[in-house]
């Protein structure tokens, strides 16, 4: 099904949770609402579910204006973070719960409730209690639960946050398998970019209620169209510097220090701009566009980082152990043309 | 070996202690009611009755007095009292935690509020009110006033309020009523701690003396704590029937605490609640 949100705003007594939002979520796919803690990308959950009311804006499933529509007629399926399984009742009681709402017949409600336990891999523990189970199998019977009803559109709060590391991978795996199965649209809300990342088909990142990319994981890393983008994806993360473009078009550090050379001259001369140099965008080959000096180098495993320092800036870059650059050491750096991007400083827009 | 540990001995040793106090004015009103005429004028008392299957005290009493009777008002009473009570409890302490209505919040303060009225207080305006309608000297009147409890809405209301809100909206994102969530979700969850009201509301709604006596002029209405009370003072002063009957009074009660203890000590113990 696909999803239209229209000019949608939400405020609460004090703040704008969601500020004037308009976007399209694709149907079948799997999305995710990316943001720091306090972004709006709850509310706008709950708005989809209905269990907020919407300050204004619309929004559409399909052709039905659902805005102002209850909750139980808008087909969701809703995860809630604490999953928010019914304690009393068993695994089975809890699948069956919305078909039982819906008056299907008890012999048929089992036999779909069996399906579901099946297609998450919680069938053999059909008459425990929710306490009885760890949280990834609580976590899989509430998704077996949202799904029973065969919802149009399925919703996940922060879906892994509760769960141990090693779980987290599985389950992730898992919302995927599960989602490819059943087709249905699903949107979860996450402030893990790792998590966004690695299962979704698209991911949409917001900031203090402002709607600012919607892409590709990919391309959300390798082409942000803001600041905010770039500093917020990536481990480790993009190296921001301050400075200004000079007569020639490259970048000056503010305090005149040094002059990094740019592959593509998109800044006006004397604007202000942040420079962001993602940390496996440096290398050491023929095209030279700055002098460094090694201040630090310490291997992380399998890769090993160095701490350089341009002029007074001091950034973080992959350092391939082939290079036998010692602490003091001054370098020639050259700028990859990926993972390299200039930023209006006053609105952090790409330039 | 064991070490004997002296710690625990001293603990169990005031537990005992404290235990056999309090069971002994109960021990001492069954064995009473066990004793014959010539066991009563032993002096000292003995500690046991000299057949203790001799049940003619019990005979005597229920022919003196209509103890069946008044065991039957108690139980109409007691259960009208409790179905009533327990049901107005569950729906204000719904809407008083999970419905959104102005000044909510403000009238439960009020509500709360009115807990500090003592209900000898409330006994004056009570009594003229039921003498208007008209209803004195009924069983009715002894159920009307007691069918809610505001004590208990507040116990019942913080329970439901520690329910997560989530398990709400995921039930009325399934499709769930008010209705239905309530008696299908909450109640059951809310399970001990219902079970706990009911039972001290078992307990006061069975033990109620003062208001009775107020109200029920008529033989035929007495309720049991009135019977044995006019039992006393009517029936002259023989202390092997009034234990009997006594004994006959709380035998119910003993019951119901036997059921259900584990739920009260549990409600108790959880909820800071006393009878």
């Amino acid at each position: 099904m696909q999803i239209k949100i229209d000019h949608l705003t939400k405020k609460f007594p004090d703040t704008v949770a969601v500020d004037d939002f308009t976007m399209d979520f694709e149907s079948g796919k799997l999305t995710a609402l990316l943001g720091p803690s306090g972004c709006g990308k709850s509310t706008m959950l709950n708005m989809l579910a209905g269990i907020l009311p919407v300050t204004e804006g619309h929004i559409y499933f399909d052709d039905d204006d659902v805005t102002d529509m209850p909750p139980q007629k808008r087909g969701v399926g809703l995860v809630f973070q604490n999953y928010a399984l019914y304690p009393h009742m068993t695994v089975l009681e809890n699948i069956c719960f919305p078909l039982e709402i819906q008056k299907v017949n008890k012999a048929e409600r089992i036999e779909k409730a069996k399906e579901m336990a099946k297609l998450v891999q919680i069938d053999q523990y059909l008459d425990r209690l929710p306490k009885e189970l760890s949280g990834g199998q609580q976590q899989r019977v509430a998704i077996a639960r949202a799904l029973i009803k065969n919802p149009r559109l399925l919703l996940l709060d922060e879906p892994l946050s509760n769960l141990d590391a090693r779980l987290r991978l599985e389950m992730r795996e898992e919302i995927r398998r599960i989602q490819q199965e059943t087709k249905v649209t699903t949107i979860f809300v996450t402030h893990d970019q790792e998590e966004a990342m690695s299962i979704s088909d698209s991911i949409v990142l917001m900031k203090n209620g402002v709607l600012m990319q919607v892409d590709k994981p990919q391309e959300l890393y390798d082409d942000p169209k803001h600041q905010f983008v770039a500093s917020f994806l990536g481990n480790p993360p993009i190296n921001m510097i301050d400075g200004k473009i000079n007569e020639d078009g490259d970048f000056e550090l503010l305090d005149n220090s040094t002059v990094i050379k740019l592959n593509s001259k998109v800044g006006q001369v004397g604007q202000e701009v942040v420079l962001g140099i993602r940390p496996e965008a440096i290398t050491f080959d023929e095209v030279k566009n700055a002098k460094a000096e090694i201040i630090q180098r310490y291997t992380m495993g399998k890769e090993e980082l160095a701490n350089i320092k341009i002029g007074s800036a001091e950034i973080r870059v992959y350092l391939s152990s082939d290079y036998t650059y010692k602490t003091g050491d001054i370098i020639e750096i050259t700028l990859r043309d990926k993972g390299v991007f200039l930023f209006d400083k006053e609105s952090g827009k790409r330039l | 070996m064991k070490k004997f540990n002296v710690k625990k001995f001293f603990v169990y040793f005031f537990l005992v202690i404290g235990a056999l106090i309090m069971i002994f004015p109960f021990y001492w009103m069954i064995i009473n009611s066990l004793k014959t005429a010539q066991d009563m004028t032993l002096y000292p008392p003995s500690w046991t009755p000299s057949n203790w299957f001799n049940f003619e005290n019990y005979k005597v009493a229920f022919e003196k007095a209509p103890f069946a009777l008044y065991f039957l008002n108690s139980i109409i009473v007691t259960i009208s009292c409790l179905i009533i009570t327990t049901f107005t409890t569950i729906m204000g302490a719904f809407a008083f935690s999970r419905l959104k209505f102005k000044g909510r919040d403000l009238i439960f303060s009020l509500l709360l509020g009115l807990m500090m009225v003592p209900f000898e207080m409330l006994v004056i305006t009570n009594y003229m009110t039921v003498a208007k309608i008209g209803i004195i000297d009924t069983l009715f009147v002894l159920i009307l006033p007691f069918t809610s409890s505001i004590f208990y809405t507040y116990i019942l209301r913080n329970f439901f309020l520690s329910i997560p809100d989530s398990l709400y909206y995921s039930a009325r994102i399934d499709g769930a009523s008010n209705w239905k969530y309530l008696w299908r979700i909450m109640v059951p969850i809310a399970k001990p701690s219902l079970v706990t009201i009911t039972i001290l509301n078992a307990i006061t709604c069975w033990n109620s003396f003062y208001w009775t006596l107020l109200v029920i002029n008529s033989d035929a209405k007495r309720t049991l704590p009135y019977g044995l009370y006019a039992f006393m003072t009517e029936g002259g002063s023989d202390m092997k029937l009034m234990m009997a009957a006594a004994t006959i009074t709380i035998v119910p009660m003993i019951i119901l605490f036997l059921f259900a203890r584990k739920y009260i000590v549990n409600g108790v113990a959880r909820g800071g609640l006393k009878g």
